[in-house]
């Protein structure tokens, strides 16, 4: 058994078969709506994140006093921004519309024995969703 | 045998995230992206907004609403860079990046909470 000196078969065990791997193509996501819904979906935490920096500026702004949060507002107003955020809004309710629909899926809630249908358990959160941002919307709009 | 016990602490924080974010995250982003800058509703003064958020009550929500999601975020990024761009070569990057990220704006959003006056 002498050492090989070319390289012109791959590394492999010898009497063992190589693995037949099919190849993906890196764009896989967007030949069929359902992995493209996938990855829209995976996509919304950018979203997510967008919102939770523009809440820290905001924070950061109430710290540094009026004039900073004015100069936020205004900068906010820009029509780049503008896009992004409402690309970004887009983003976070779809996210919120298929986590209901998720929770529906993941969570088996059981009253006297019997499971609750899940589309109850979806419109449960919606209700929640509507009593939580009026309570928002009334704190922030007095 | 549990080869990563940290994955079910980052899954945890996920899901919490994924439901702060689904529940309070769709308002305040109209409300203060969109809505006060353009002017469609009227924005809260500063000194009721700077009222508002020095009540404790109201810095716990907003340290949960600012910190959490981002763990979420996290989560969901880390593996649409995995599967979506098929770059699992880049592992240790993208988890620094990641949850680097997420741990930053935590201290970030403690530090600013914690320092408003």
């Amino acid at each position: 058994m002498s050492a090989p000196t070319t390289r012109s078969v791959p590394p492999h065990t010898p009497y063992h078969p190589r693995w037949y791997r099919s190849h993906v193509s890196t764009y896989w996501w967007m030949q069929q709506w359902s992995y493209f819904r996938f990855v829209l979906r995976e996509l919304t935490s950018l979203g997510v994140a967008y919102s939770c920096v523009i809440l820290l500026y905001f924070i950061r702004a109430l710290s540094l006093g009026p004039q900073a949060y004015e100069a936020l507002q205004r900068r906010l107003a820009s029509p780049v921004l503008v896009l992004v955020s409402f690309i970004s809004l887009v983003l976070v309710l779809f996210h919120t519309i298929t986590w209901f629909s998720l929770s529906a899926r993941a969570m088996a809630v059981r009253v006297g024995g019997k499971r609750v249908p899940g589309l109850l358990i979806t419109a449960s959160n919606y209700v929640a969703w509507l009593v939580i941002s009026g309570v928002l919307a009334w704190f922030l709009l007095r | 045998m549990p080869k990563r016990p940290i994955e079910p602490l980052f899954w945890t924080l996920f899901s919490a995230g994924g439901v702060i974010a689904a529940f309070f995250i769709p308002l305040l982003l109209f409300f203060f992206a969109l809505a006060f800058p353009l002017g469609w509703l009227t924005p809260p003064s500063y000194e009721a907004l700077h009222h508002l958020v020095s009540l404790r009550l109201a810095r716990l929500f907003l340290f949960v609403v600012c910190s959490v999601p981002l763990f979420h975020w996290a989560h969901r990024f880390r593996y649409t860079l995995y599967d979506g761009l098929q770059i699992k070569h880049l592992n240790e990057f993208i988890n620094v990046f990641c949850y680097g990220g997420a741990i930053a704006g935590t201290v970030v959003s403690a530090y600013l909470l914690w320092n408003l006056h």
